[in-house]
């Protein structure tokens, strides 16, 4: 039970990436893997500020402002100097490493007795049950704040950018701009992740981000096919299935684990898995056409 | 009030694919006048219109619209002007977005777009009643993705959605080519309405005959990148079919 749950608190804590995802992949239609890289230095910038005892707060604050500020660098990159989305994005990623290996200071920080954001809106006794809550409770807010964000006028401007360049062009919606800003957001939700998981797993490690852009990935793809699936238009519920893409996958990982596979075979059984959310619908179709 | 002088407009400059879409064009479009363009393929009407718009911004030469120099003002900054339509009804407008949140965003070109959310009864009914004239149904469907509808209907929408918000021009680059001549009828008589109820100033690019003799109070004939005929009001009312077809010989 208590091994689902945590598989369930994980898939939260990383639906914040997804929701950043879902906005680079689903919304902009960039392939943007800045991913790797800002969610490390989510987990870095919370690790060394929460062991030098600075607020909740002011720890998000900043944590969300170097994933933005990662996500503006690759939009730079791809809209000024027009160079490949996924190449912009595998330069950043490739310079946050050493980044974040400046901030942390070291390979890897444990945080043990450091305040976090899961013992301070602690409710219940047992530490696994507070972890679900917690976690449950900042995605909502995340959620909803998004959902919002993406009904306003701004959002409608976002939306079609990804949708018909040639048309906001013509009502004078900038792209560039409107890029950047999506990149930024997608990034700063990605840090926030890398903000959760680090007080979930009570460290951070330099290596954490490796191929996490392929969790997230294989998480989109799944709530995109429920969202196909279900026909669902409504942003709200389109943005509550992605994370429930994330959790989804985090209990296929969980259960492969149960089955008895390897941990030293994660990545290769995170890999097979995207590979079938992407290859099996393909070849379903192949063999009915 | 648009006026070009001397605009050029070379693509590839030096390479072995240089062509040269327009060549030393001086033109001038009064206020409510309605140009009609005409031209066979490659004869550099489409860059003609991109250049007003600032989608393809010239080699040499100045543009200026209102009395104000544009020649190097992106397009995204032109809106506040000029209002387009495409000959491909997708690109016009978002599919994934619903007809409602399509004609948001169109009601606010020359504005900003803030994080507020804009729509609310007042402005659903609002578009529901500027629908509703069209006659195709479509006023119950605000909710429906602009990708579900035919092109068609899609070009009809495209043009109410170019006055939604305050514009001098209106671009409209070929809107019927996709369409059936139903529909192409539908679009051709929205359009009409729209330019004489707003008094727009408006430029069509058109390949039918009968069009460009039905529109219009002015033809603009292109060929290889430069004017070769200016058609005024009273010469056009004078046109026939017949002298039309000795023009592309």
């Amino acid at each position: 039970m208590i091994f689902y749950l945590s598989a369930l608190t994980m898939g939260l804590c990383l639906s914040a990436m997804g929701l950043g995802i879902y906005i680079t992949m689903k919304i902009f239609r960039i392939p943007d893997i800045t991913t790797d890289g800002s969610y490390t230095m989510g987990a870095a910038v919370t690790a060394v500020l929460l062991t030098q005892g600075w607020s909740l707060p002011a720890v998000i604050g900043i944590t969300v402002a170097a994933g933005a500020l990662a996500g503006v660098l690759t939009g730079l990159v791809h809209t000024r100097l027009k160079i490949d989305a996924l190449l912009a994005g595998i330069l950043v990623m490739t310079g946050l490493y050493s980044v974040n290996l400046t901030i942390l200071g070291r390979s890897n920080v444990p945080l043990l007795d450091t305040s976090s954001v899961f013992s301070a809106l602690s409710v219940f006794d047992k530490a696994i049950y507070n972890e679900v809550w917690v976690s449950l409770l900042f995605l909502i807010l995340l959620g909803g704040l998004l959902s919002y964000m993406l009904r306003t006028d701004f959002g409608l401007a976002m939306r079609a950018t990804g949708n018909s360049e040639s048309m906001t062009r013509a009502l004078g919606i900038n792209n560039d701009h409107m890029k950047i800003i999506g990149l930024a957001i997608a990034n700063a939700l990605t840090a926030l992740s890398g903000f959760l998981v680090a007080q979930y797993q009570h460290y951070t490690d330099i290596n954490m981000g490796i191929g996490i852009v392929l969790v997230g990935l294989g998480s989109v793809l799944i709530g995109d096919a429920l969202i196909t699936w279900l026909g669902v238009q409504r942003i709200w519920l389109q943005l509550a299935l992605i994370m429930a893409g994330c959790i989804l996958f985090q209990l296929m990982l969980a259960l492969a684990l149960s089955l008895g596979i390897d941990p030293n075979m994660l990545k290769l059984v995170t890999a097979v898995f995207v590979l079938s959310i992407v290859g099996i619908p393909r070849l379903i179709r192949s063999a009915a056409s | 009030m648009i006026e070009l002088q001397h605009v050029t407009k070379v693509f590839n400059r030096g390479k072995v694919n240089e062509v040269s879409a327009l060549e030393d064009v001086t033109l001038s479009i009064a206020d409510g006048e309605f140009a009609v363009l005409v031209g066979a393929n490659g004869s550099g009407k489409t860059t003609l219109l991109n250049t007003i718009a600032g989608a393809v911004l010239p080699s040499e030469g100045r543009v200026s619209i209102n009395g104000r120099e544009v020649t190097r003002l992106p397009e995204h900054k032109r809106s506040k002007w000029i209002a387009r339509v495409f000959q491909n009804p997708l690109a016009g407008t978002a599919p994934e977005l619903s007809i409602l949140d399509n004609f948001r965003l169109a009601s606010l070109r020359t504005g900003k777009k803030r994080l507020v959310i804009g729509i609310n009864d007042r402005f659903r009914n609002t578009v529901r009643d500027k629908i509703a004239v069209l006659g195709l149904g479509l006023e119950n469907k605000l909710q429906q993705p602009m990708g579900s509808l035919s092109g068609g209907q899609r070009q009809a929408l495209t043009l109410l959605m170019s006055v939604m918000d305050h514009t001098d021009i209106l671009l409209l680059d070929e809107p019927t080519a996709a369409l059936d001549p139903k529909s192409a009828e539908v679009v051709m008589q929205t359009a009409e309405k729209i330019i004489a109820d707003y008094r727009l100033t408006t430029m069509l690019i058109t390949h039918n005959m009968r069009e460009t003799l039905r529109f219009g109070n002015r033809i603009i004939h292109m060929a290889g990148g430069r004017v070769v005929r200016d058609v005024d009001a009273a010469a056009k009312k004078a046109l026939k079919l017949e002298d039309m077809y000795g023009w592309f010989g």
